[in-house]
Order: C-alpha cells, then sequence, then structure tokens
C-alpha cells in the first residue's frame, strides 16, 4: 500500500488573475499577473523554481501546444516545463505534477498553473472543436449542457423527484453562488439573482436554463509548491500541506456498459473515497469544512454533494434546499462563487479551487472569509461528460 | 424457372408538407399553386436523402430475413448523393450485405426503377437481387413541381423459386423525349410544358409499351386488376388503361394527394402498395417513364398472402405528421441561406482511411459481443467491457441495426448546432445489453421520455460543405414513429 501524499507537500504561494472577459489581455499578460502574485506570496525569485507544469485545456484557442508559453510568458531559467491536459481537470494536473515532483525530491520547488484564454471564438460559450477523426462520426451532436443535462432525468427516474423540485434545487445553487460572487472582485460574475430569475430563464438544453450554466472566462491561476521543511525554513508558519491527490478516469463502464444508472458520476465516488482514505478522513460530512466543486452546470454541483458521499444518496435536493452547503451554512459550497461565478477558464479552474482554500485557510479571504477558519477543504475537479470523464480530487488542510 | 418477386416494402417520411402551406407562402408570386394546394406531399428530413431512404425501404422490405443468399443490389435514383462512389455501395454496407455482391447504380431517368427492376429479373438466375429506389426531389421554391413530387422510397427483391407474384412479361421503349432535364451542374429541374409531356409523352410511349406488353404477353386487359401507373399529372392513368382495355378500377391510387411523386422510386413505391393488396391470381402491371418507358406484368401467386413487409407503404403513410412550416422545408432543402451561426463552422473533414478502416462499425453498425462473459458492447473493443470480466480479443460481430432500445436519459439541446433545432440526443440502452449516446431523430421534445421504446435508423449525420461530403450514421427515432399526437 502506497504510503500517499499527506503531509509530504506545502503550498508556499499562490496567486489568482481576475477572471473573467478579459478583452484587453492576452493569456500572457493573465500567466503573468496570476504568477506575480504568487510568487511574491511565496517570498522566493523566480529562479528558485525548479520545474513547471503548465495546464491549458483548448490550447488552439490561444496558446497552442508545449511548455513553451509557460517558460516563454514568465522567462523560467530553462527550468523543465511539462503541459499537461485532462479535459476541465486539467488544472489540478498540474498540480499534480508539481507535488508529485516535490514529493519525489526531484525538485525543491515547483510550480503549477493553469490558463485559459476562451474569450477569443466570437460566440458565447465554450469553443466549438473536432472531437477527432473516429468519434466524430459516431458521437452524438452533443455540447456540455446537452451532455451534464441529461443527469437530471436519470436522476429524477431513479429518486423519484419531481421536475420542479430539482429545478428548484438547481436554483437554489445558482442564486448561492451568485451571492458568494458578489463579495469575491476576482469573480467573473458578481450580481446577485433571485430564484424566479433562475427558473425563468431561456432553456440552454433541456432542463438547464442560462443561469445553471456557469461562465466561460479568461483567466490563470497558479500555485508555488515545496516540502514542509523548506517551507519552514523560508520563514512560513501555520503551513496549508496537500493532504490527498486523487484521480479517476472513465473506462468506459458508464458510456458503454449498462451497470451505471446516468444519474451519479463513477470517478467522483471512486476519487473522493481514495482521497479520504488517503487523508485519513473517516467521516466528511463531519470533518470537511469547505469544498470547491467543479459546479459546471447546477445539476453537477446537485449530485457531486453525493458523489462525494457528503450528502446521502437521494438527500442532496433536500441538503442544497436546507442551505446546508450555503456560505453560512455547515460545509460552504463555492464561497468564492464557483464556476458558476467566478468563472471557468478551463486550465486554470482546478488551481482556482485549491486558491479559495488556501486564502480561506489563511484568513485572508476578505469579504467573504468564513468566520471560523476552514481547517480541512476539498477541491472536485471534473472534465468530460457525465457518460465519461476524469475527475481529481485534493483534500488541503492546515499543519 | 419461375422468376418474380420475393418481398417487397416501402418508405415514406414521417413529414407531410401540407399544399396549403406551400401555396400561402407562394401564391402571391405564382398564383397557379392556390388551385392545387390540395393535399400534402411527403418531406424528407434534413439528414435523409435518396441513401437513407433507399436503407429504409430495404429494411422494410426484408425484416429479419437472412440476406446472404442475396446476388446483386440494384439502387435507383435521380438524386444520388455522390455523382462517383458507387451510392448502392452505401447501401450494400449498412444493410450488411454481403462483400461478394454486385452492386449497381441505376441514374439519369425517372424510369430508373423499372429499368432496374428489369435488369434485376433478367439476372435473377444468378441469385436473389434487391432493387432499391429513391428520390428526394430537388425543386426551385414557388414552382408546379414543388407542389407534385415527393420524397420516397420502395424495395424489391426479385429471384426465382418460391415468389408471391411471378413475372409475366414485360416491354421497354427508348425514345429521347425530354419532358425536363437536368443537366450537369444544376440542381434543378428544366421541365416543358405539362400538356405536351400528356399527349406527346404518356399517351403515345406509354401507351405504345403497354401495346405491346399485352401482344406480347398474351394478357387480356379486362384481367389487369391493378396498373400502377406514376404519373401524377391528372387523369393521365385513367386515360391510358381506357385506351388499354383495363378496368376503370384497375387504375392505381398514385398517392398524388398523400405523398406526392417520388421519381425513380414511384412506379415501385406503387407496385409495393399494390402487392400489399393483391390476392392470389391477380394481375399487377406497372410502367415506368422517362426518355421511353418500361412496363412489367405480374401475376399474384398462392403465396402472396403469407408475406408481410415491416410496416410497407400503407403503414409508412398512415404513420404522418403534418408540417405547416414551409420555411423549415426551405431551409432543409437549402432553399433560402440561414444564419447557422458560428458552431455550424466545425471542419467536417472526414478521414477517409478511418471510415473504411470503421466501416462495419459506422455504416453497418456492428457492434460487439463478449463470448466469454455475453456482454453487448458498442462499439466492438479489443478488452471487454464488462468490469467483471475484461476479457481480451473475445467479441464477435453484434449487429445493433435491429436491436430494441429505450431511453435512459435526454436532452433537448438549444446551444449546439443541428439544421432542426433543439438537437434531442441521449443515452439509448438495449435490451440485450450495450447502449450508446445518439442523435435523436424524427422526434419532437415533448416526446422526450425515460424508457421511451426507440428504433435505429441509418440517417446523415453530417453535410461537409467544404467538400461536399456526406456523413452517415445511425440514429434513434421513436418506434414506430410519433405521428400527429406530438
Amino acid at each position: 500500500m502506497a504510503s500517499g501524499i499527506r503531509d509530504k507537500v506545502a503550498i508556499l504561494g499562490m496567486g489568482c488573475s481576475k477572471f473573467g472577459e478579459r478583452w484587453d489581455r492576452e493569456a500572457d499578460d493573465l500567466m503573468v499577473e496570476a504568477f506575480e502574485e504568487a510568487v511574491a506570496d511565496a517570498g522566493i525569485e523566480k529562479n528558485q523554481i525548479e520545474a513547471a507544469w503548465l495546464a491549458t485545456a483548448i490550447e488552439e484557442q490561444h496558446v497552442g501546444k508545449s511548455g513553451v508559453p509557460l517558460a516563454m510568458a514568465l522567462r523560467l531559467p530553462l527550468v523543465p516545463v511539462t503541459r499537461v491536459e485532462n479535459y476541465c481537470a486539467s488544472g489540478t494536473e498540474a498540480f499534480r505534477g508539481a507535488v508529485y515532483a516535490v514529493a519525489s525530491g526531484a525538485a525543491d520547488i515547483a510550480l503549477a498553473l493553469g490558463v485559459e484564454k476562451l474569450k477569443d471564438t466570437g460566440y458565447g460559450g465554450l469553443p466549438q472543436r473536432s472531437r477527432g477523426n473516429l468519434n466524430q462520426m459516431w458521437w452524438a451532436n452533443f455540447s456540455a449542457p446537452g451532455s451534464f443535462a441529461q443527469l437530471a432525468s436519470a436522476y429524477r427516474t431513479k429518486h423519484g423527484a419531481s421536475r420542479d423540485d430539482l429545478k428548484r434545487a438547481m436554483a437554489h445553487i445558482s442564486v448561492k453562488s451568485h451571492d458568494n460572487a458578489t463579495k469575491n472582485s476576482k469573480a467573473h460574475l458578481r450580481s446577485a439573482l433571485t430564484v424566479d430569475q433562475v427558473l425563468g430563464a431561456p432553456l440552454v438544453a433541456e432542463p438547464l436554463g442560462l443561469f445553471d450554466c456557469c461562465g466561460v472566462s479568461d483567466g490563470s491561476a497558479c500555485a508555488i509548491v515545496t516540502t514542509p521543511e523548506i517551507a519552514k525554513s523560508l520563514g512560513k508558519r501555520d503551513l496549508i500541506t496537500v493532504k490527498a491527490l486523487q484521480l479517476s478516469v472513465s473506462n468506459g463502464v458508464e458510456a458503454q456498459h449498462n451497470s451505471w444508472d446516468g444519474s451519479y458520476f463513477a470517478t467522483t465516488r471512486v476519487a473522493s473515497k481514495r482521497a479520504y482514505q488517503e487523508a485519513g478522513v473517516k467521516d466528511p460530512r463531519a470533518e470537511v469544512d469547505l469544498i470547491e466543486v467543479h459546479d459546471c452546470f447546477s445539476v453537477t454541483e446537485l449530485v457531486t454533494m453525493e458523489d462525494l458521499h457528503i450528502s446521502a444518496e437521494g438527500r442532496a435536493i433536500n441538503d442544497v434546499l436546507d442551505g446546508f452547503y450555503d456560505a453560512d451554512g455547515q460545509i460552504p459550497c463555492q464561497i468564492d462563487g464557483g464556476l458558476k461565478c467566478f468563472g471557468h477558464p478551463i486550465g486554470a479552474s482546478g488551481l482556482r479551487m485549491i486558491y479559495e482554500l488556501y486564502l480561506q485557510m489563511q484568513g485572508k479571504a476578505g469579504a467573504r472569509q468564513r468566520k471560523k477558519g476552514p481547517t480541512l477543504g476539498l477541491t472536485h475537479n471534473l472534465g468530460g461528460f457525465p457518460h465519461q470523464n476524469v475527475c481529481s480530487i485534493s483534500i488541503i488542510g492546515r499543519g | 424457372m419461375t422468376r418474380g418477386i420475393l418481398a417487397f416494402g416501402g418508405y415514406i417520411p414521417m413529414r407531410r408538407l401540407s399544399r396549403a402551406a406551400i401555396a400561402q407562402a407562394n401564391g402571391w408570386f405564382n398564383s397557379a399553386l392556390k388551385s392545387r394546394a390540395k393535399g400534402e406531399r411527403a418531406m424528407a428530413n434534413w439528414d435523409e436523402d435518396s441513401v437513407t431512404m433507399a436503407v429504409a425501404a430495404a429494411r422494410d422490405s426484408l425484416s429479419d430475413r437472412n440476406r446472404d443468399d442475396i446476388a446483386a443490389l440494384h439502387f435507383a435514383s435521380t438524386s444520388f448523393p455522390f455523382l462517383d462512389r458507387l451510392n448502392a455501395g452505401i447501401v450494400a454496407g449498412a444493410l450488411n450485405l454481403k462483400s461478394d455482391i454486385a452492386a449497381h447504380d441505376h441514374a439519369a431517368t425517372q424510369r430508373a426503377g423499372t429499368s432496374a427492376l428489369s435488369l434485376a429479373l433478367d439476372a435473377a438466375d444468378a441469385g436473389p437481387q434487391l432493387v432499391v429506389a429513391a428520390d428526394k426531389r430537388q425543386t426551385k421554391a414557388a414552382g408546379t413541381l414543388e407542389m407534385h413530387v415527393g420524397d420516397g422510397a420502395a424495395a424489391l427483391l426479385v429471384g426465382t423459386g418460391d415468389v408471391i407474384a411471378e413475372l409475366v412479361g414485360k416491354a421497354t421503349r427508348t425514345v429521347d423525349f425530354v419532358d425536363h432535364f437536368r443537366a450537369d451542374g444544376f440542381a434543378y429541374d428544366y421541365p416543358w410544358e405539362e400538356r405536351w409531356i400528356r399527349d406527346e409523352g404518356y399517351q403515345k410511349i406509354v401507351a405504345e409499351t403497354l401495346a405491346s406488353l399485352l401482344k406480347e404477353t398474351g394478357i387480356a386487359a379486362a384481367d389487369i386488376s391493378a396498373f400502377c401507373m406514376p404519373c401524377t399529372l391528372p387523369r393521365v392513368a385513367a386515360a391510358l388503361a381506357k385506351k388499354a382495355g383495363m378496368p376503370d378500377a384497375a387504375v392505381q391510387d398514385n398517392m398524388s394527394a398523400t405523398c406526392g411523386e417520388t421519381g425513380a422510386a414511384h412506379p415501385l413505391l406503387m407496385l409495393s402498395r399494390a402487392l400489399e393488396n393483391a390476392k392470389p391470381g391477380d394481375l399487377i402491371v406497372v410502367a415506368g417513364f422517362g426518355q421511353g418507358s418500361d412496363a412489367l406484368a405480374f401475376r399474384a401467386t398462392d403465396r402472396i398472402g403469407a408475406f408481410k413487409p415491416k410496416l410497407g407503404v400503407k403503414g409508412h403513410l398512415a404513420r404522418r405528421r403534418e408540417e405547416k412550416n414551409y420555411n423549415k422545408y426551405l431551409s432543409f432543402n437549402e432553399l433560402v441561406t440561414m444564419e447557422r451561426g458560428m458552431r455550424s463552422e466545425v471542419d467536417k473533414a472526414i478521414a477517409l482511411s478511418a471510415l473504411y478502416r470503421k466501416r462495419d462499425m459506422l455504416t453497418g453498425f456492428i457492434g460487439g459481443r463478449c463470448s466469454v462473459c455475453g456482454t453487448v458492447q458498442f462499439p466492438k473493443s479489443n478488452i471487454c467491457v464488462n468490469p467483471n470480466c475484461n476479457a481480451s480479443h473475445t467479441q464477435e460481430d453484434q449487429p445493433f441495426a435491429d436491436l430494441d432500445g429505450k431511453i435512459m436519459s435526454y436532452t433537448a439541446d438549444e446551444l449546439t448546432y443541428t439544421p432542426d433545432p433543439p438537437a434531442c440526443y441521449g443515452m439509448v440502452q438495449f435490451e440485450v445489453g450495450g447502449r450508446i449516446m445518439m442523435d435523436f431523430t424524427d422526434i419532437d421534445p415533448g416526446q422526450l421520455d425515460v424508457g421511451r421504446d426507440m428504433d435505429m435508423v441509418f440517417r446523415v449525420k453530417d453535410r461537409d460543405p467544404q467538400r461536399g461530403f456526406t456523413r452517415y450514421f445511425w440514429k434513434a427515432a421513436p418506434a414506430g414513429g410519433i405521428g400527429d399526437g406530438g
């Protein structure tokens, strides 16, 4: 049994650009914006970074392939730079690469940076791309909202939930994230919404309306990691350390085998269990005190509450409507606004989630700071579609 | 050796465009349309063409019949999607016919259907011959042709032995009578005056051919019980029957009111319909017209009652849904330039080598069945998807086209580009195992429901506007159609 990553790596510094429609910024500008904050926070010089990972998902829209765009933007001193991509979970992949490099002893200090410059397509929503020579000859003509929307019909069938009840819980999720984002100056969407506005919005993909969908944003986020010993030697106190990093990738069972009912994420259930084990968490509902999940769509957030083993199966609607995940609830979810409102610059999103946990644990989250500082947080970074996806879970904690 | 018809079937697209809707849209421009604003015409969905309709008609005729003895495929159309690529080859692939068959495209005349049937009968000694005819009629807006024509297909399996209708005889004429033409590089027909076509064309050329048929076969015209004359000009069929001495009652409904004239397919569609109603001993004559004429006579045998197509022409006519939106017809037929949006601009280039390598999967809809655990799966793969099996290299071919499927999850997507929004799709789960996230077609968003029974249909997946390539795959359509209720 592997010993796992728990307590082997500390976060030395983090940064995050403002997310949004950054019409006046190129991808390298966004990278520099996030990096300058992180390197100042870490209190190191750039040339102390020994290895770097760059996450971008739709690289053909902005920087192109390879690690070169990061090395060029930051003028890194000819260090190894690896570009990673794993759908919308790419950001956590970069983090994983940097953390593992430090844990292995290959690098003392490593950088993970995610960036996406999406707002140069000429239209709203995610860029439309080819899915590969063979896939595009037989895959359904589905969009991201259309694939996630199907969670709703399957979830309703399984749990006997009415469309109205489900829509109300989904609306609560979006209203909550909009409320939270009003207190976040870096968020893309900062206006509050009412439940009626959400329910009355035009449909994008039945039953998802416009406000059930997250923003498509430009932005960048990054982390500088090192060992706890080096962090202490650099004068850091009250370390924030990595407790678990787990990734689960669909192998075709959901898409091709009739054992999956379409109402949940098989990968999330597996990855979160493994992460709790790696972090030594026995009862996540009692022990985890802050979560940032991949709320690309409101219904994704809803079913994810069950897949993380925090809400009981079939009970997410009740927990959501009871305010369990609100900013003043027992386990706030998306206290920074989430993908929904902070925004979703794909390659940056996983790192943005960790950034929020890192700020909250240090009491540096400003107007949205949770009163009793969280000590154990979880990020859930998903990529792909409910029927075939990658799910990355990280657990971050104090000490 | 007795030769004749072994099986028959048809296909008519579910949508029927109301002629009143055409007249309402175009009457200001062409006032003659107003007097023709009766009934309706079949209108192919955006994802249908002569290839997909031919496949549908062939499947209607063959049902569960073993296809391995079929020796040749004849495909007749004047609206083939490809000028240089064997269109019959696509149909053969979708039907999973064996590769050692002969396959022919019969083109360039409205009588291509009857000529293909005639040739197939001549070749029947080589084994059963599948004849399919289909047309998706391309016409200009606001012309009378737009009112007359319809989209559809028919299929006949001909051969020797235990036939349901025996060939009595046939006659033919070839005359370069140009009632209309469509030159290379032109999209639309250029027609001449209807009265001339009627008097100099049908009433002379077809009449002479019928006379030859009667003379050579020794049939008494009075004994003919069904005369399938695909002309939708008024009173032409009745006049021809009268001239030949056939009973008035023999003249078959030309489906002008319900379907419209389906080009090369129409004589065979009418023949299929006549066969549905035939009793043993009935004498059926079918004619084709176009730069000459074909006439073929069949006599129904005692076996006629034993055969039923899956849905048949009658069933397809009943499975209808009125379309009053003429603008949708214009859009589906690219008669109006729609703002399709940037999402439609994704490059649709096709990797021909990948299409060939995966032709059984993509055209034949062949998946896998694990010989160890029995799990049915799509696509067929090296390692069984069943997590409790995962056996390697154990999968046998599993055809999916005729499997019963049900919707497991669905959506109606307003975001993704489709010529007929919203894009409806979802996970279809098959009763024997296996599932596929599939495009739905011939469905309304209101008809989406978990557990709904779905049939598999061969349709256009995409058209590449840059290179003109049409890409096909299978979609799910509500079993039995959704009719007017939805």
